[in-house]
């Protein structure tokens, strides 16, 4: 798993959900989104979207060419949502950046990764050595999603 | 029986750490209780009455005498000497200190076991018929397809965190011994129009507190498409089920609402796209898998002769009663009760479990199933052997003779341990079994199953229950509705309410009336539910409120 890259004060602590704790991504930070995704849709310039959980993230699909940042809002950490959200996006060739913000704990940062997300701004902090502790728990997994691991069948059958 | 190889064996071990870590920051208060509950739920650890408890998964309900052991050891050490099977076809311990729990799952790991996914708002443990393998009337063996879904839905990163619980069962016979159309997905290997097999997919059924029978959405997936297929399923659930109401957050609720058609269609959709996803292990996982499960040589291949049993005798009448029929005619599936006259259904302890592990490794080729009807198999077991391991059951008080009898009852644990319940299940589960062995009415009665729950979320599966039970609490007084016509087998059906609760005792009566009632009426061979069917509610309404 690559280091946090990219992150605010040189890799400190974000303090809010606009605050980018983790990015794993090479580019500049692109600005926040504030627009949501009905909003976006009426826009032709905007860049970036917030997605809520109700939201249908295929609405965005004809607009991914000018998309530089999809946040996924979890307004609580048991709706699961957006990890759908994030995967489709990502199936379907989203390459910008993908955000979890609002109630992302530690626990789930390898679920939504393995999802498709490159940057967290979780609302309260989370601790760099359990962040750390978390990425590098679980040696493979058992499916293909939509992140580079290689699933355990793959491993097995080359 | 699948045996772990070093990937699996490395996930299981980095699970431990996990829960330990997990543990470790619940009790210094780095988490706190709302934060821990659904990462402890997600690994089988609930806070009950009296005590924290823990579900422990058997995958499909397979495992052997070494994993048996094991079991036992744990209720020693770390419970009151006792485990209780459960309807997932599991292990619950009822006694336990959250300071044991990553410690219990360390001993777990070591005999390739673990509490993944018993409990919380993710896949759950995958279950299947009981007699997998063994069953002469199977297709094929449905365990390679439950362990290829089982190892799919592990760790599954996008649905971990889902609307509700998620129950999956997979069987492979027109005999349905897995409540299959009564889970989230119900799956049912089946040979095509051209001799292939595939997947009949049946999704949105459950008990609770909206009982739905699954319709059928698919009747021919090819078994290269098994899990993206279940991957389409599950993704539609996770986005649209609904959330605003944990009572209405199942797949059965979505089905319902947005139409058995309709779900299906949004399905083909997503299942469309995912097959361009590349998420489908290879046939050849499939064929890795499937050796595992192979017959033991010599059950595959032995013929010697049946023993003959002297009729009327107490050996007859258990084989009669708790052994069924094995693909290999000189063997018999043998089912160890665990509904002792007077117990406390699927409750076994430490000593029986030993004893249990034992005969499996003697008799038994070494494996053990656990039945949805807290019941114990040996799955395997040679016909010449049935004397010899009758008299050790025997020894072990575990050689009732009331398989599918009135007496073999579906009890959850209700108020006497969990927190949910309305009412005591046990009790009446106990009065009731006494009342029928004693009369030696259970035996006249043949098959009838009885199924308790206390409370509306059927664990006890009182709604499948030819005769079912719900306690409730009416006005601070446990209080028990009848309920009658249910199946969770092949001629599945919901239970109906026969009208005003009983008391405790009352209920007992209740059945007594209903089932003389059924002895007087019944027609050459017809089951309780059968007269049930033929007579419907009326007659029996009739003889219970006048």
């Amino acid at each position: 798993m690559a280091e946090p890259t990219n992150s605010p004060a040189g890799g400190g602590l974000g303090t809010g959900r606009d605050e980018v704790q983790l990015r794993f991504r090479e580019d500049d930070l692109p600005p926040n989104a504030q627009v949501t995704v009905d909003a976006f849709l009426e826009q032709d310039d905007a860049t970036a979207v917030r997605v809520e959980p109700g939201d249908d993230a295929r609405d965005l699909l004809p607009h991914l060419g000018r998309i530089r940042l999809v946040e996924v809002n979890f307004p609580v950490f048991g709706d699961g949502r957006g990890y759908s959200a994030a995967r489709l996006l990502r199936e379907e060739g989203y390459t910008g950046e993908l955000r979890a913000v609002g109630d992302v704990l530690v626990d789930q940062i390898a679920y939504m990764r393995r999802c498709g997300f490159d940057s967290f701004a979780p609302e309260r902090p989370l601790d760099e050595a359990d962040v750390k502790a978390a990425f590098d728990r679980f040696p493979h997994a058992y499916q293909a999603a939509a992140d580079n691991a290689v699933p355990i069948w793959k491993l097995r059958h080359g | 029986m699948y045996k772990y190889d070093s990937y699996d064996q490395a996930m299981v071990d980095a699970r431990v750490a996990e829960f330990r870590d997990q543990c470790e920051r619940r009790l210094s208060g780095k988490l706190s209780e709302d934060q821990f509950k659904p990462l402890r739920l997600m690994n089988g650890l609930y806070l009950q009455l009296h005590a924290y408890m823990l579900r422990v998964a058997i995958p499909y309900g397979t495992l052997d005498s070494r994993q048996m052991h094991a079991l036992a050891d744990i209720a020693d050490k770390y419970d009151r000497g006792y485990g209780h099977f459960t309807t997932r076809q599991n292990i619950q311990y009822n006694w336990i200190k959250l300071e044991d729990a990553a410690d219990i799952l360390a001993d777990l790991a070591k005999v390739e076991m673990h509490a993944i996914q018993t409990s919380g708002n993710c896949i759950r443990n995958i279950s299947s018929d009981h007699f997998a393998g063994a069953a002469a009337d199977e297709v094929v063996d449905p365990r390679p397809y439950a362990e290829l879904l089982r190892q799919w839905s592990s760790f599954h990163p996008e649905f971990s965190y889902l609307p509700r619980k998620f129950k999956i069962a997979v069987i492979a016979s027109e005999q349905d011994r897995a409540a299959m159309r009564l889970h989230d997905i119900g799956i049912n290997i089946v040979r095509g129009p051209g001799g292939d097999l595939g997947a009949a997919f049946y999704v949105g059924g459950g008990m609770g507190r909206t009982p739905m029978i699954a319709p059928c959405i698919r009747e021919f997936v090819p078994l290269d498409q098994l899990v993206t297929y279940s991957e389409a399923c599950l993704r539609v659930y996770n986005r649209h089920g609904r959330r605003d109401n944990k009572y209405k957050a199942r797949i059965k609720i979505l089905v319902h609402e947005m139409g058995a058609e309709e779900y299906a269609r949004q399905v083909e959709a997503e299942f469309a796209h995912l097959l361009e996803q590349g998420v489908e292990p290879p046939l050849a996982e499939l064929e890795r898998i499937k050796p595992f499960f192979d017959l033991p040589e010599e059950v595959a291949n032995a013929a010697d002769a049946p023993q003959a049993e002297s009729p009327g005798s107490e050996l007859a009448e258990w084989i009669l009663a708790n052994t069924h029929k094995h693909k290999n005619p000189a063997f018999v599936s043998a089912v160890i009760s665990l509904k002792p006259v007077g117990g406390i259904p699927g409750d076994a302890t430490a000593e029986q479990m030993h004893v249990m592990a034992d005969l499996a490794k003697e008799y038994g080729f070494d494996e053990l199933r656990v039945m949805h009807t807290q019941n114990i198999v040996l799955p395997h077991v040679r016909k010449a052997d049935l004397p010899a391991l009758f008299a050790k059951l025997q020894d072990a008080s575990l050689a009732t003779a009331n398989l599918d009898a009135i007496d073999d009852i579906i009890a959850c644990p209700g108020l006497d341990y969990c927190s949910l319940a309305n009412a005591r299940s046990i009790p009446v589960a106990q009065k009731i079994s006494r009342r029928f062995a004693e009369s030696g009415k259970a035996k006249e009665l043949g098959k009838l199953k009885l199924k308790i729950s206390g409370c509306i979320n059927a664990c006890g599966h009182h709604h499948a229950g030819h005769i079912g039970i719900l306690g409730v609490d009416r006005k601070g007084v446990e209080n028990y509705q009848l309920l009658l016509g249910g199946s969770e087998a092949e001629d599945v059906s919901l239970a109906k309410i026969t009208g005003p609760g009983f008391d405790e005792d009352g209920v007992v009566d209740a059945i007594e009336t209903v089932t003389d009632l059924y002895m007087r009426e019944r027609e050459d061979g017809e089951r309780f539910l059968d007269t049930y069917r033929r007579l419907g509610m009326a007659p029996f309404k009739e003889a219970l409120y006048g």
